[in-house]
């Protein structure tokens, strides 16, 4: 029989996380339980706890490249990218999107998180997107443009996502070497970034796979309308 | 050398702590500053307190970020119409000091061979001097964007220093035994592919539990990776861990757990439902997942 005990700190956080507590709490519960569990004495998982904080302290380095990323905001950075973008000639939706979608890998690749759903894709993207939709095929219809918006969302996450750990200072990339190096595996952050770039490089594919899916919907779906009408 | 990295990382916390301490607009400072002096001295003294203290204002930081004791202030940051002219100034030379972080840290390492902690140490240190340059900014200035963007972060600054102590405790545990011995009853024969799915589908599923990825990859990279695909299987660390971890963003995009990514921006965008990120994203996303798994199954072994 398996013992099911240690999964304990696992049963806390689903729980924890499902009843919305704050992250942090549930993780130290879910710890302590756990230590406890396996026979540990409060003050033995203190002092684990320090010194695993301690030694970890490289995980948290992107701190000191924050003054000079809040420093470029101060004058224009996101302004400066939403002129880049909004010079898109000839604009499609899954054109608009898949710019998006490049524009923030790049920018992701040199540790610059420039896009949000707040600050770029609400005000610039989607609108974007929406608009260059609506030229295609002026009496659009509604769910169709939900649509067009929805993927726009889409491509801020697929931007974003695969390509984080392709910056060598990306907390991923320090938190997968912490947690490989307390289990006895050293590993240096510039022979790991390299290898982001398979699943980077595929999500720009499946991406753009995806965006003219989304084309041939609109088309099919207005060819219907079309003769409908008739 | 890596010692002097941390010390300024702590004096640069340190320092937002006191700015935030003195900023009336912020009515939650005292917790706020409390938080950061703390975090900050734990990067300055880490190395000389016992362990146990440390564990204990691990514990004092859990409290004043559950309490809801964290706020944000004032930082004299810029208005639109400032960042809008200023940015037809500048154009593309912005870029150049973001360029320098990755470009000085990769340099670094190659031309010394020490650790590219160091480097990026270095490179933060330069950048910001050439950030300073390009848009004639001030030094002050620049210690109040950067505190700026803390407090927006707040208490998630910590988040992967705790779940790397989580991780451990885990190990001590016995949590990668018991989770690598149900797989294996679940995967009778010691078949590579089954246990690479069990680990980029696992990750997935429990980022979909957790909404964060982070969390996820702790806890089954030490339960699958760890004892069954490293160990056993003795498959390449970086390259398991690095698209592990890529196949848990695949399960970001399915939950409404991930409510910053998938939840509030249907509300943002005025979407009648509420999940069509999340539908939109569902099968591109199990592609993905797919995708990741055979480029461990081929490349890491």
């Amino acid at each position: 029989m398996i013992d099911l005990w240690p999964l304990i700190g696992i049963a806390v956080i689903t729980i924890g996380f499902a009843l919305r507590l704050n992250t942090l709490l549930v993780i130290l519960v879910a710890g302590v339980v756990t230590g406890l569990v396996a026979d540990l004495k409060v003050l033995e998982i203190l002092s684990i706890l320090g010194s695993s904080f301690t030694n970890n302290r490289y995980m948290s380095l992107f701190i000191l490249i924050l003054p000079m990323i809040g420093l470029l905001e101060h004058y224009g950075l996101k302004e400066r990218a939403e002129t880049l973008i909004s010079s898109i000639k000839n604009s499609s939706p899954s054109k608009v999107t898949i710019s998006y979608l490049l524009l923030r890998k790049v920018t992701n690749a040199i540790g610059l998180s420039l896009g949000g759903h707040p600050s770029m894709v609400r005000p610039l993207v989607a609108p974007m997107a929406e608009a260059a939709a609506v030229a295609e095929n002026s009496d659009l219809s509604e769910d169709k443009r939900l649509r067009v918006r929805a993927f726009s969302a889409m491509s801020e996450n697929f931007g974003n996502f695969f390509s984080q750990l392709l910056f060598i200072g990306s907390g991923g990339l320090l938190l997968i070497k912490g947690v490989l190096n307390d289990s006895g595996f050293a590993m240096e952050l510039e022979d790991m970034y390299i290898w982001a770039l398979p699943t980077a490089i595929a999500s720009i594919i499946v991406f753009s796979l995806f965006a003219k899916l989304e084309k041939k919907r609109t088309q099919v779906r207005n060819t219907l309308q079309e003769k409908e009408q008739c | 050398m890596l010692e002097y990295v941390y010390q300024a990382t702590g004096l640069l916390l340190i320092a937002f702590s006191l700015q935030t301490f003195v900023d009336k607009s912020n009515n939650k400072r005292i917790g706020t500053g409390l938080f950061w002096l703390i975090y900050g001295l734990s990067f300055t003294l880490g190395k000389i307190l016992p362990d146990w203290f440390v564990g204990l204002m691990v514990l004092v930081l859990t409290l004043i970020a559950a309490g809801g004791f964290m706020g944000t202030g004032t930082y004299g940051h810029s208005d639109a119409k400032f960042r809008k002219s200023s940015a037809e100034k500048l154009k593309n030379s912005m870029f150049l000091p973001a360029i320098i972080v990755p470009a000085v840290t990769i340099l670094w390492s190659k031309v010394t061979g020490s650790s590219a902690l160091i480097g990026l140490g270095i490179s933060a240190v330069i950048a910001l001097a050439v950030a300073l340059m390009v848009t004639k900014g001030k030094a002050k200035q620049s210690l109040n964007e950067g505190r700026r963007l803390i407090d927006a972060i707040g208490w998630a600054a910590i988040l992967s220093q705790f779940l790397a102590a989580l991780g451990y405790l885990f190990g001590e545990a016995g949590v990668g035994d018991t989770i690598s011995q149900i797989v294996k009853e679940i995967v009778p024969e010691s078949n590579l592919f089954a246990y690479v799915f069990c680990y980029t589908f696992g990750m997935a599923l429990f980022t979909i539990i957790m909404g964060n990825a982070f969390a996820a990859f702790a806890v089954i990279t030490t339960g699958i990776a760890i004892p069954l695909l490293m160990i056993e299987q003795s498959g390449n660390p970086i390259i398991i861990g690095v698209i592990g971890m890529l196949s848990g963003y695949c399960g970001t995009l399915m939950t409404p757990m991930a409510a910053n990514f998938n939840i509030v921006p249907a509300a943002l965008l005025e979407l009648k439902n509420k999940n069509q990120v999340i539908y939109m994203q569902f099968i591109p996303g199990l592609l993905m997942l797919t995708i990741n798994t055979f480029l461990i199954y081929f490349l890491a072994f």
